[in-house]
């Protein structure tokens, strides 16, 4: 199963801290463990969400609201996704990860739709333009 | 935390970190039927005393700690008892003070590399290919017996059998569970791909049982290519096989329609395919490629799976270059099966007769006789061609040759439709 792992912000992400020397030589051994043991299939960081943008619908309404976004945590500092045998495994994985803030943080594991819980509302027009739009997006 | 919730964690863990225990085990007893006792010694050690101590910081170095004091313990019990291995129990009653600290160092040096030498072994050109399957899958991904013998579609007994059988053949041919070197190790890579591509086959092309698709079994393979890929980030043809099989796995959930029947490439929602393994796919084909090995088997078979990736419509596809890519690969890999597949290429690319010309060349291959891909393709160039009483027969004696009841459907309704 796939499962996104996400990297919960806390107010120093939220400041743009960078980390420490020692938390960036910890991160890159656990994310070559994570591939050395077939899991880690993606991830990234992200940047504070100063930088960030929300868009606000409202029937046909849209309005641009601009970061930095107040629920410090609820907010997103970074993910992975990871391909492992089911939630316990996921758990076991997180769980050694060094801890990605200073101070206390959380990471949050979710399970991955796949495209097939769509296939029944997927017409062939529909299907079409998601895998042309999609290959798009994987720069082919 | 409720007590089945802890065993649970503790299971995982264990799970995570089975391979190199039994790698590091095998090296140092050099059984591998004993380094597995010991390991599965190790985790009971764990769930009774990790619920009342914690999990302990490093449980890799912690279950190896304890898996080799049961290793010593037995040692010292058979010597006592008929006092042989006194050389291997010096060695070993050396290492019993040994602290956890130490341990973990030299886990951390030689991880890697022990469990490269366990897979290695498991894939040893001794062994038979399908027993060397059944291995790789006990000792690298912890599957059960009755999980590999439900993928296999065999009886658990066999399986079984099979693998202590291999066990024997590794003691018995002294192996030391060590990553080859020189000559010998790009025929030994040779045969730990097959094994991978073998188990990924299985599970992708069912050749038996209602299941067209084993996804176990096309899982674990692809864990094992990446875990390979780790370990040997430099060998193109490792990439390669990688490649082909995040490509292929791409299709999966296309592949089949909800009650179970076969959807040939053409006709498949490429909007079910999974686009971060496309990606991850051809990433791994560009690394193998960058690497010089374009003209690997595997690393072909990849670029020809790259072609389809990259089609945004079945009509987009690049049938010219697939036509090419297999002119290659018949020379890289020759095989009836590479002969036929070009000839399907080349009917697309430059039309059914010139797909019937290739296949008169290989009608009379021993090989094909009774493969039921000949006749279908054949019986797809005679519909194309408009040659519907010929192409109706042809796939009349394809559905006979299929052992995959899904296939056979599919073909006897192709046939249908050609009155």
């Amino acid at each position: 199963m796939r499962v996104v792992v996400f990297v919960k912000a806390t107010e120093d992400s939220e400041q743009g801290a960078l980390p420490a020397a020692e938390l960036i030589e910890a991160m890159g051994k656990y994310n070559e463990e994570l591939i050395n043991a077939g899991i880690m299939v993606g991830g990234d960081g992200l940047k504070p969400s100063s930088q960030g943008k929300r868009i606000a619908f409202d029937g046909p309404g849209r309005t641009v609201i601009d970061g930095p976004f107040a629920e410090t945590r609820e907010l997103v500092a970074g993910f992975w996704i990871w391909e492992v045998k089911d939630m316990d495994e996921a758990l076991a994985w997180a769980k050694r990860c060094p801890n990605p803030m200073p101070g206390p943080s959380e990471l949050e594991l979710r399970p991955v739709v796949s495209m097939e819980d769509f296939a029944e509302t997927m017409t062939p027009e529909g299907a079409e333009i998601h895998a042309r739009n999609e290959q798009r997006l994987a720069g082919q | 935390m409720a007590a089945d919730e802890t065993h649970r964690a503790i299971e995982a863990i264990y799970r995570i970190e089975r391979a190199r225990l039994i790698a590091g085990l095998a090296r140092m007893t050099r059984d591998v039927a004993r380094a597995e006792e010991l390991a599965q010694e190790a985790l009971l050690i764990a769930l009774s005393e990790w619920p009342k101590s914690g999990v302990p910081h490093n449980p890799g170095a912690w279950l190896m700690a304890a898996a080799k004091r049961r290793a010593i313990d037995g040692i010292r019990r058979d010597r006592m008892r008929e006092r042989k291995h006194a050389e291997i129990a010096r060695e070993l009653a050396d290492a019993r003070d040994t602290s956890v600290e130490e341990l973990e160092a030299a886990m951390d040096d030689d991880l890697g590399d022990e469990l490269l030498g366990l897979i290695f072994t498991a894939c040893h050109p001794a062994i038979s290919a399908e027993a060397r399957a059944a291995l790789t899958l006990r000792l690298i991904g912890g599957l059960t017996t009755g999980e590999i013998a439900r993928a296999f579609l065999s009886r658990e007994a066999t399986i079984a059998q099979r693998i202590v059988r291999a066990k024997k053949t590794i003691g018995n041919a002294g192996l030391a569970f060590e990553v080859p070197r020189g000559g010998d190790r790009t025929a030994r890579l040779a045969s730990v791909l097959e094994v991978i591509y073998l188990i990924f086959n299985e599970g992708y092309a069912a050749t038996t049982g209602d299941n067209l698709v084993r996804p176990t079994l096309c899982m674990e393979a692809q864990r094992l290519g990446r875990i390979l890929a780790g370990l040997m980030p430099r060998e193109p043809e490792v990439l390669g096989l990688l490649a082909l099989m995040e490509l292929q796995a791409s299709r999966l959930s296309a592949r089949t329609e909800p009650h179970g029947a076969f959807i040939p490439l053409t006709k498949q929602n490429r909007a079910l395919w999974d686009q971060l393994l496309i990606r991850r796919g051809l990433d791994a084909l560009g690394r193998a490629e960058a690497l010089g090995g374009a003209n690997g088997p595997y690393t072909l078979q990849a670029a020809l799976a790259a072609c389809h990736a990259r089609a945004h419509r079945a009509e987009d596809t690049d049938w010219g270059r697939i036509a090419e890519l297999y002119d290659q690969l018949r020379t890289t890999m020759p095989s009836p099966v590479v002969e036929l597949n070009r000839a399907v290429a080349h009917s697309m690319a430059f039309g059914p007769e010139a797909g019937l010309r290739l296949m008169d060349e290989i009608a009379d291959a021993a090989a094909l006789r009774n493969y039921a891909p000949l006749p279908a393709a054949r019986a797809d160039f005679l519909f194309r061609a408009g040659r519907l009483t010929e192409a109706r027969s042809e796939f009349e004696t394809a559905a006979g040759l299929t052992r995959n009841m899904r296939e056979k459907a599919f073909l006897l309704a192709r046939a249908a439709a050609c009155s």
